[in-house]
């Protein structure tokens, strides 16, 4: 079966995506235990162990508080409250914690430090996992057992108001709720104004038992500004008088004889010296907890707070209401509460959180008698009855309170050692899916491979042998082995595996499809052997050499696909591609000098034998024309490389040098507000100058308008001036001129699919079909400017600057192939994605882009405005590469198949590497902080890249037709 | 083909090598508290001092250089100036390529310059003492079969090792090791020195082992 290679790349390109898709859903495998809809209950409660009387046994430790008020702050850091600054910062509740009657602790939040995670961690008191992150835009409601279901079913009566992610978490929950939004990050006050404003009426009422806060101003004032932002201060105030006005009414409304109240105030997750939160740092995982009740001794002094796990606050608040613990929780009651309470509650208390702990261990890991934990709690658990034993007895001399503590600290070990056990087995894999996958994409690069050197020949055309591979034997011999291998493996697999759980069908075609890959790989490296041997004697005929440009993007290409493996290198990858283009542009450079130095004088005496031949009218102008032509094209490698200079040093990325002042952060402040307007404008106008060259007059128009409404929708959020209006109004949404804006985008894409069809179907013009493609991507530019943000748009303004340049100078002057100009593009699309302002960090993402022009929330869009934006640089660079292929067509004409391939082998490359990586280094320290979002990227990229080779095929089509 | 200059090409790196030696372990007797990581300037300084004097000396000695038409001592003396400026532009090129290449522009200037310094001292130099300070020589040699004699060969190979080993020297710096030689430029000047010394060796090796194969076409 022969193929052109662009729809070849992109059918393989296409597998990839399946194949990579079944990897992820067995590297995050969705939380399935073995009783997602269970719940608790008060019945079940395990008896107090003790050999006697029934009524007494089933006692449970009376609850401790009556009402608990949980005040959120979202990005609430550690040292805000117990650093220096706290006592500037938050006075009130600093006193609080140094000489109030309350306990303080540093909760530990796991990454990924991202809201809804975190809401889910604190009210089931398992650790989600990553997945949870993909899932954080869209949150269904919570099925798992947790402590807002508990108390609900115990009749207690909840208000919520703040962040919405709870209400969708916990709908039919709250006897009152009111939700902000959480995705305006530009507006910090009226989120907060929105909680605080119920905060009078609710508190003088008496119908509730938990109020539960959230306050998100904090983290968009992260998000804007950063943690040292003068912004924060005001807002940390601000915290401390709700929880002063808070603390004062629960005090006025403390009555005597009931049970007392309890105040907490913590955080979902910290604030990572940039603002942004999701990885691992120290600052981003540690959030205060600050616990206040006059249940609690008072303090003396400042004292260093206790590190615990943010999960341990759900048993307590569990066991503190008198509910019980949920059942998926891997946290352990926080001991330092109890301490008032009589002995025997004490010991009650732990030991019901010891045996939910223990009936998670059985359900979840299968030898869990050899957890160590595990049977510490069986000692305890008895030591524990015969304390009982005694204490029934009527004994109370030392010996007995003796014996307690020892039990106590029997208890506390065995709790510890269960918690953590269980932390560790949540991280578990689903191997057989993620292997599967992984042959997938193992069998479609080989394929990609071999393919080689037919996809890249004149014809660009792949011959497949599927149909001799589907009739031939081995084909349906390795059908029934790997059949078999599915049935057994399915069968014997303790643990759920997505790959099992398929439906027959598609098993079966999975089946079909990997032994048909492998009888074609094996039929085309049959055929590629005697080749090869043959080759040698060719090539050294042929004179087939490696430039050193060559050379470079072979290794440069290889390079960093092994630096993946090093996780400094995954977090600081901008700087390999900067590094790598920084050489690229050196050795284009190279080459250039070497065209215009050393062939000079070999050259221009053919031209001018040529001139004197043709009788050229003007020689001398076109030898002025060649000597401009010769300086601009030995400035453009410099050139570049300078802009490179200055773009690098617009937004620092990464881990290390991240915290750096850059240029972004000094055109963002407010003093400098000017210098960003004129620098936007200068950036629109520039956009405007390279991009309409190769329009019609129709779409020249369109443009400049589109152009002149992304400013002022900049003016209108408040990020640039108007030079007439001097910063009166306040700043809204934007949302009219955004969508003015929308408008010609569409235009522009309207007009260009038009001279697309027109020149496909009615009349073959080549002229036509590259105006055409011009305008899909002016309207891609148009787009991108809208959305990037406008200090970022230099980088885009760079972009087209080095496009221009390049393919006027170089490519087309030195006769690159369309295989090199491939890899540069990509090269740059690589880099540009950091110069913007990417890493491989999911805090990076700005999800603010989903919401231009928006009113709400909507989800589609959404999604596809920040994956746009987040992927803006690589995919620019594409629709460049198309562009540029395509009017290369008459010097070559399998140009556009040539770099479809291309492109569809840089990227698989480094997937199919990256996917092997990640399941070798599956238990390293940095798994979830590190190699899993570079993943995420990984494969969106691949998604990414087959859409455009998708583009490419259709691009290609037109030759053929006309021809026929 | 060539075994005279092969051997005196031997002999000269060897003893240029030496020098790198010495420049290395005498300042450790002399200077108190020197190591190569620590005070890794005056390492570099002590190095790219030797290495000039020492290559001057002995491709002087060994009269390589181009045999110039004119004997007069302006002529001279304008050659010498020459040179002077050229090694002056070549310590200027080198900076702004490494600042081009992400090095801090304003803050640790004088590291970069003084990596600037040694690289221009391991290539630019020896350009100069074989070549002389004629930019088309240079042109020549480093354009594709531009080479026309061993010793232009023993030149692309030792440039080529040189500014290799300083590119792949920049590799390590942004794993977080916090090792000492991360810091900058501490593991570029080393990669340059070491590519520099491996050129010294491999390439009378090189040249030896092709010495069949190798072609000159004269002027």
């Amino acid at each position: 079966m022969k193929i052109r290679s662009s729809v070849f790349a992109s059918f393989v390109l296409l597998l990839e995506v399946v194949g990579i898709v079944l990897f992820l859903r067995g590297f995050f495998p969705v939380p399935v235990k073995s009783s997602l809809a269970s719940k608790s209950q008060l019945s079940e409660q395990p008896l107090e162990p003790l050999t006697g009387s029934p009524p007494n046994s089933s006692r449970l430790p009376p609850p401790l508080f009556k009402r608990v008020v949980i005040v959120l702050v979202d990005a609430l850091r550690e040292d805000f409250v117990f650093g220096a600054n706290g006592r500037t910062h938050m006075p009130y509740t600093r006193h609080l914690v140094e000489k109030g009657s309350s306990h303080s602790f540093v909760a530990k939040a796991r990454p990924p430090t991202v809201t809804m995670p975190r809401i889910k961690a604190l009210t089931t008191g398992s650790i989600p996992g990553f997945i949870d992150v993909v899932m954080n835009l869209n949150s269904p409601a919570l099925l798992e057992d947790n402590l807002i279901w508990q108390a609900k079913t115990a009749g207690k009566r909840i208000i919520f108001y703040g962040d919405d992610t709870w209400v969708r978490l916990f709908p039919k929950h709250f006897m009152e709720y009111d939700g902000t939004t959480s995705f305006f990050v530009s507006d910090y006050t009226e989120v907060d104004n929105n909680v605080t404003r119920h905060l009078d009426s609710t508190l003088k009422r008496d119908d509730w038992d938990i109020l539960i806060l959230h306050y998100l101003g904090l983290d968009h004032i992260g998000h804007i500004s950063g943690p040292h932002s003068s912004l924060i201060q005001p807002k940390l105030l601000e915290m401390d008088d709700v929880l002063k006005k808070i603390h004062s009414a629960l005090i006025s409304k403390e009555a005597e004889g009931s049970l007392p109240y309890l105040l907490v105030l913590c955080g979902d997750h910290g604030m990572s010296e940039t603002g942004s939160h999701g990885g691992s740092s120290e600052p981003e995982v540690n959030t205060p907890l600050v616990l206040i009740s006059p249940a609690f001794r008072r303090k003396a002094g400042m004292e260093k707070p206790v590190v615990v796990e943010q999960v341990d606050l759900t048993p307590t608040l569990a066991l503190g209401l008198g509910l019980p613990i949920s059942q998926n929780s891997v946290g352990r009651v926080i001991a330092g509460l109890l301490e008032e309470t009589s002995m025997r509650d004490q010991l009650r208390s732990l030991h019901l959180n010891g045996h939910q702990l223990s009936c998670l261990l059985k359900d979840s890991i299968s030898n869990y008698e050899k957890v160590l934990g595990f049977e510490q709690f069986r000692v305890a658990e008895k030591a524990h009855g015969n304390w009982m034993k005694l204490y029934l007895e009527g004994n109370t001399s030392e010996v007995l309170t003796n014996m307690g503590k020892k039990v106590l600290k029997q208890y506390l070990e065995a709790l510890a050692a269960m918690s953590s056990a269980l932390s560790k087995q949540l991280g578990k894999y689903d191997m057989y899916s993620m292997i599967v996958g992984m042959v997938f994409l193992f069998q479609l690069l080989l394929v990609l491979l071999l393919a080689m050197p037919e996809a890249l020949c004149g014809a660009a055309v792949v011959d497949l042998p599927v149909l001799s591979a589907m009739f031939s034997l081995p084909f349906y011999l390795l059908c029934l082995l790997l059949a078999s291998v599915h049935v057994l493996v399915c069968t014997s697999a303790e643990s759920s595996c997505y790959f099992c759980s398929l439906s027959w069908g598609l098993v079966f075609a999975a089946v079909a499809f990997c032994s048909a890959m492998f009888c074609i790989l094996i039929s085309m490296a049959t055929r590629r052997l005697p080749l090869g041997i043959k080759s040698p004697l060719k090539s050294s005929g042929s004179g087939w050499q490696l430039s050193e440009l060559d050379i470079l993007l072979l290794v440069g290409t290889i390079g960093h696909t092994l630096s993946l493996g090093a996780s400094s290198f995954v977090e600081e990858e901008h700087q390999t591609w900067y590094f790598l283009l920084n050489t690229l542009c050196l050795a284009v450079f190279q080459d250039v000098c070497r065209k215009y130095f050393r062939e000079k004088s070999a050259s221009i005496d053919e031209e001018e034998l040529i001139f004197t031949s043709k009788d050229h009218p003007s020689p001398v102008h076109y030898k002025a024309d060649a000597h401009t032509e010769k300086w601009l094209a030995l400035a453009t490698p410099p050139f570049s490389l300078l802009c490179c200079r200055l773009l690098r040093s617009l937004n620092h990325t990464g881990v290390q040098w991240a915290h750096l002042p850059d240029v972004g952060h000094w055109l963002n402040s407010s003093e400098h507000k000017t210098v960003l307007s004129f620098l936007s404008a200068f950036c629109l106008v520039l956009i405007y100058l390279l991009v309409q060259r190769r329009c019609s007059w129709v779409s020249k128009v369109a443009l400049a308008l589109g152009l002149i409404g992304v400013y002022s929708y900049r003016a209108a959020v408040g990020n640039v001036l108007f030079p007439w209006q001097h910063s009166s109004r306040t700043a809204s949404k934007g949302t009219v001129e955004a969508r003015f804006v929308y408008v010609f985008v569409l235009g522009i894409l309207f007009s260009g699919t038009k001279d697309l069809l027109r020149s496909q179907v009615i009349t073959a013009d080549a002229k036509l079909k590259s105006r055409g493609l011009w305008e899909i991507y002016s309207g891609l530019v148009l787009l991108v400017s809208l959305l990037f943000r406008s200090h970022n748009l230099p980088v885009l303004c760079c972009s087209l600057l080095i496009q221009t340049l390049m393919a006027q100078f170089i490519w087309k002057k030195l006769h690159y192939d369309a295989a090199q100009t491939t890899i540069m593009h990509y090269w740059f699309g690589q880099a540009f994605f950091y110069y913007q302002g990417n890493s491989n960090n999911i805090a990076t993402i700005d999800i603010s882009v989903g919401f231009v022009g928006l009113e709400s929330y909507v989800e589609a869009p959404a999604i596809f405005l920040t994956a746009l934006s987040t992927y803006a640089g690589p995919l620019l660079w594409a629709c460049h590469l198309i562009c540029y292929l395509s009017s290369e067509r008459d010097r070559s004409p399998v140009a556009l198949g040539h770099g479809c391939y291309c492109l569809a082998l840089l990227r698989s490359v480094p997937a199919a590497a990256y996917i092997v990586l990640v399941t070798v280094l599956r238990y390293h320290l940095f798994i979830w902080s590190v190699f899993s979002p570079k993943l995420l990227y990984e494969s969106m990229h691949l998604l990414i890249t087959a859409g455009v080779c998708l583009f490419f095929i259709t691009m290609e089509q037109s030759p053929t037709s006309s021809k026929s | 083909m060539w075994d005279h200059e092969i051997r005196a090409m031997a002999s000269t790196h060897a003893i240029i090598a030496s020098s790198v030696f010495m420049a290395t372990v005498l300042p450790a007797v002399f200077v108190p508290g020197f190591s190569v990581y620590g005070t890794h300037l005056v390492w570099l300084y002590s190095v790219s001092g030797a290495v000039t004097a020492v290559s001057v000396a002995v491709f002087w000695l060994l009269g390589i250089t181009p045999p110039t038409k004119k004997h007069t001592l302006g002529y001279k003396l304008s050659r010498l100036f020459r040179s002077c400026l050229y090694f002056f532009l070549s310590c200027l090129f080198f900076h702004s390529v490494v600042v081009l290449y992400g090095a801090p522009l304003i803050e640790s200037a004088l590291e970069t310059f003084s990596l600037a310094v040694l690289l221009t001292s391991l290539t630019t130099l020896r350009c100069l003492c074989v070549l002389g300070p004629s930019v088309q020589a240079w042109i020549r040699v480093f354009s594709r079969h531009g080479a026309m004699s061993v010793w232009d060969t023993c030149l692309q190979i030792t440039v080529a090792c040189t500014v290799v080993g300083a590119w792949l020297g920049a590799f390590p710096i942004p794993l977080d090791w916090d090792r000492p030689w991360q810091v900058w430029p501490v593991s570029c000047s080393l990669g340059a020195m070491i590519g520099f010394l491996t050129g010294l060796v491999g390439a009378p090796a090189w040249i030896h082992y092709h010495r069949k194969q190798l072609t000159y076409k004269s002027k």
